[in-house]
């Protein structure tokens, strides 16, 4: 039964998927946000053969180069070819989205659906919890657990991951509330389901894809966010070529050579941008009322 | 009788619609209260709200749209704010919706005289109280001062009356006046508005789905079905209407002491679809 | 008379709600205080000290208690105003950050104003123009804000402004040479060099506010737009909408003397959480700008690992969000008048 429904299922959402990805086409600027997205996921999986020089090799009888012959970007304080480091550095930035995407969506979808199904006393703890969360600007949280944990790149992810929850686990909550008296999942219970197999194997599924539409628009934040510890020292250490912490190398000497900031930093904001119009063409794609005005 | 309006072949299309939603409407009202009926989705309200041309984003086309000496298919944005409210208003369904709800009723209403009449606020509102007065809100004084939530349906649709024939326009249209409204109050407000249009000589267009309201208070009718107008008939000739959709309209209404047999339900042919020039 | 007892049982459990959010906020900053690896006893008393030394500091620091009645006495410190001492400075934390609090809000609410008179605006015509290219432009110009990373453009816009073109003050809140010219009331450096009388301080001030204030009001625009733009386009589908249009006003006057005010409650909501957005966005501009205020106070202490100013900080923020929330909640009530009555 349930192998039946998922092999009738699965080409079906893929076809959705295909659709989604052709009405995000026909716009520029989502169109542009994928182009992005997709040079990034290039950039980090050929880091090696795109990359002109060893991001790590130092070479001080090369220091701060202006862009030009040999090196595109420049070179830092060590010699270090500013191109090359960008390219390994989409591989952390992959890193850092992969890793929060695959530990905050887990989690909010539980602590959501289950709150949201269960209701009670339950829901109103998890909810005063998220609240708690909600009520700190993201950065500022991060930091605190960073703080506490010390800085590194994994603690800026583990940090990253607790403090952007919350509003995924708000968003699935809303979404089981609707679908808790749905007829199905009365069916469900009326065969006995436990509370446990109705939630994962009934609602659940029903809020993944408003959870993923969530985590994209999300990661935006999430990017912004690790750069900003990244800056502070807090994140990634030297000399991992982390975008955000290299512009806070570079900030010493940003006013005689400004490639060593200037890139790195238009590094984050084309791939934050991207995300926030993937989000937006997302957003359009998904809503109900705009489909037929098309 | 002179002419208010003189309207043919009105086609209406709305932005990325695929089919227009009013095809070819053609009709002429003089002082006279014109009945406009049908189903949702027959056009009859876009033929309401072109003729103001409140319709951001639809493509107005038409041989002839003429509202007394003006020729409105011509008339610019900045033309039509003279017309509208001054000339030609329109009563919205429900009060409810059509007041905005942070402003005091009574400056709302004012405010159309205020647009249109070089005068004080003063004046404005001694004549927006005249006119509350005139759909029969007992004290004036105290609503004036009221917000939309603090008033009750029928009150609220009498407010819209009065801010809508404060200015004293030669037609107005009423787009389902009390299709909002509780019954008892229905008659009530309608005969507000009927008394008003007469005494003063309005020009009324009264767009319902309500078949026995349209024939007890209008001098014609006209039927439209999906964009189109089928028949139009004097609001006494209802009973010998020939289009079979008029006739499957009467028929499904109810009669308190008619036969007992099930209603007949309305047959819709596919060829009324098609454009009859 | 019921009313009345209505009303109070509503701001009653308003106040409870408050206060248990107030009590989780002080539950995670002691716990997240709690996970550092770092000893704080070692910290305190050094590498050499003695082991009857260390046992005695940790005794007097109460960390031979359990947990939960270390947050018992954290809670009674936090009430009676000790957030403890920072290490750096040697005085009580709280005293530090009210110290250093008036330059981040100088900052920050030159910065809301320039957002919101940028953003309401721009959110209003992206609404009018829905779909159009003034909508496009007006989209992709607050994606833009809403997603640059704002230390980066700190940098980029002081080289350019302040380096190559010279427009603007540099780092700091004044030029080096009026330090310690003016004296310190409100602790407000505008409105003190006014109440001195010092001009050119006030204008050096001026001309060093300017530029980071820009940016935080970019990226607080951004969101404004967004927010008010969809507000916006909500009302304008509205029949009062129509009814105003019938009257004869234009779409101007329509949407100025009617839709605005409808947005009007939702638009304070919204500022007031730009607001305290913009703390976050404080802490690092203030980094790149070297701004003596509450986001350097913050994350200098963080690169030391003074842990109970740190904390103290978060809980600040965290206060400082609850209260704009409450504070919203309340104009919402003024301004309405469906909640008023």
């Amino acid at each position: 039964m349930t192998d039946m429904t998922h092999s009738i299922r699965m080409p079906a959402s893929l076809r959705a998927l295909g659709n989604i990805v052709l009405f995000l086409l026909r716009s520029p600027t989502s169109a542009f946000g994928l182009l992005v997205l997709a040079l990034l996921v290039l950039a980090a999986v050929f880091a090696p053969w795109l990359a002109t020089h060893d991001p790590y090799v130092q070479d001080l009888g090369n220091t701060l180069q202006a862009p030009g012959q040999g090196h595109p970007f420049g070179t830092d304080e060590l010699g270090r070819d500013i191109f090359s480091r960008l390219v390994f550095g989409a591989r952390i930035t992959l890193t850092i989205i992969f890793l929060v995407s695959i530990v905050v969506g887990p989690i909010g979808l539980v602590i959501g659906t289950s709150s949201g199904y269960l209701g009670g006393r339950f829901d109103t703890v998890m909810m005063r919890i998220t609240d708690i969360f909600l009520s700190f600007p993201s950065l500022i949280l991060s930091l605190a657990f960073v703080a506490a944990l010390g800085p590194s790149l994994n603690n800026a992810i583990v940090a990253i991951a607790l403090t952007s929850w919350p509003p995924i686990a708000r968003l699935a909550r809303a979404e089981a509330m609707t679908f808790r008296n749905a007829d199905y999942i009365a069916a469900a219970r009326l065969q006995g389901a436990s509370r446990l197999r109705i939630i994962v194997k009934s609602i659940m599924p029903m809020c993944l894809p408003s959870v993923l539409i969530r985590l994209t628009l999300n990661m935006a934040t999430v990017i912004l966010t690790a750069a900003g510890l990244g800056f502070l020292g807090l994140g990634a250490q030297p000399p991992l070529p982390e975008w955000g912490a290299m512009i806070a190398t570079g900030r010493r000497y940003m006013l005689d050579n400004w490639w060593l900031v200037t890139y790195p930093g238009l590094a984050i904001l084309s791939v934050s941008l991207a995300f926030n119009l993937l989000g937006d063409g997302l957003r359009d794609a998904l809503d109900p009322k705009q489909m037929n005005r098309r | 009788m002179d002419t208010l309006l003189d309207v043919s072949n009105l086609r209406i299309r709305y932005g990325g619609a695929a089919r227009e939603a009013v095809r070819g409407v053609s009709f002429t009202l003089g002082r006279e209260r014109l009945g406009i009926v049908g189903e949702s989705g027959s056009g009859k309200s876009t033929v309401g709200r072109a003729l103001l041309k409140l319709l951001p984003g639809a493509t107005i086309t038409a041989d002839r749209l003429r509202f007394e000496d003006v020729d409105l298919t011509l008339l610019s944005e900045r033309e039509m704010l003279k017309i509208r409210g001054r000339r030609m208003s329109m009563i919205l369904q429900d009060p409810k919706f059509s007041l905005n709800p942070i402003r005091r009723v009574g400056d709302q209403v004012s405010e159309t005289y205020l647009r249109h009449f070089r005068c004080s606020r003063r004046e404005a509102r001694e004549r927006a109280l005249a006119m509350l007065e005139a759909v029969k809100i007992r004290d004036p004084e105290r609503v004036y001062r009221q917000y939309p939530h603090e008033v009750s349906g029928g009150m609220g649709q009498r407010i819209m009356i009065a801010m809508m024939l404060l200015a004293d326009p030669d037609l107005v249209i009423a787009d389902e006046p009390t299709s909002a409204l509780d019954v008892t109050v229905r008659l009530q407000v309608l005969d507000i508005l009927d008394n008003l249009v007469r005494n003063r000589g309005i020009g009324l267009i009264m767009i319902s789905h309500d078949l026995n309201l349209v024939r007890n208070f209008c001098d014609r009718v006209l039927i439209m079905y999906a964009g189109q107008v089928v028949e139009t008939l004097k609001a006494g000739d209802l009973e010998r209407a020939e289009h079979p959709y008029t006739r499957g309209l009467l028929a499904a209404q109810p009669r308190i002491g008619g036969p007992r047999a099930p209603l007949s339900v309305l047959d819709r042919k596919p060829e009324w679809l098609e454009e009859n020039a | 008379m019921s009313f009345l007892t209505l009303r109070i049982q509503r701001a009653a459990g308003q106040i409870g709600s408050v206060a248990v959010t107030l009590l989780g906020l002080l539950m995670l900053t002691f716990f997240i205080g709690r996970l550092m690896p770092a000893d704080p006893v070692r910290a305190m008393v050094g590498e050499d000290a003695t082991r009857e030394t260390y046992e005695q500091v940790y005794r007097d620091l109460g960390l031979d208690r359990p947990l939960w009645e270390q947050f018992l006495y954290y809670l009674r410190d936090v009430a009676s105003g000790d957030f403890g001492t920072s290490i750096r400075t040697g005085q009580p934390v709280i005293q530090d950050i009210l110290h250093v609090m008036p330059a981040t809000i100088e900052l920050a609410t030159f910065a809301i104003i320039i957002g919101a008179l940028l953003g309401i605006p721009m959110g209003v015509l992206a609404a009018v123009c829905k779909d159009r290219w003034p909508d496009h432009a007006i989209r992709v110009v607050s994606l833009t804000g809403h997603s640059m990373p704002i230390f980066w453009t700190g940098m980029i816009a002081l080289i350019v402004f302040y380096a190559h073109l010279g427009l603007v003050g540099g780092s700091g809140r004044m030029d080096q040479f009026y330090i310690g010219l003016v004296e310190e009331r409100t602790g407000f450096l505008l409105i003190d060099s006014l109440l001195a009388g010092e001009m050119d301080v006030f204008w050096s001030a001026v001309n060093h506010v300017i530029l980071p204030a820009c940016l935080l009001g970019y990226s607080s625009a951004a969101y404004i737009t967004r927010m008010t733009r969809s507000f916006m386009l909500d009302q304008l589908n509205q029949e009062y909408v129509t009814t105003a249009r019938v009257k004869g006003l234009s779409q101007a006057q329509t949407i100025w003397l009617h839709a605005f005010g409808n947005i009007r409650v939702q638009l304070v909501t919204i500022v007031a959480l730009a607001y305290g957005s913009l703390l976050e966005g404080a802490v690092l501009i203030e980094t790149v700008f070297a701004w003596p205020g509450f986001g350097q106070y913050l994350t200098s202490n963080l690169i030391i690992g003074d842990m109970n100013a740190v904390m103290t900080c978060v809980l600040i923020v965290g206060v400082i969000f609850i209260g704009l929330n409450l504070l919203s909640d309340l104009l919402y009530r003024v301004l309405d008048p469906r909640t008023r009555s």
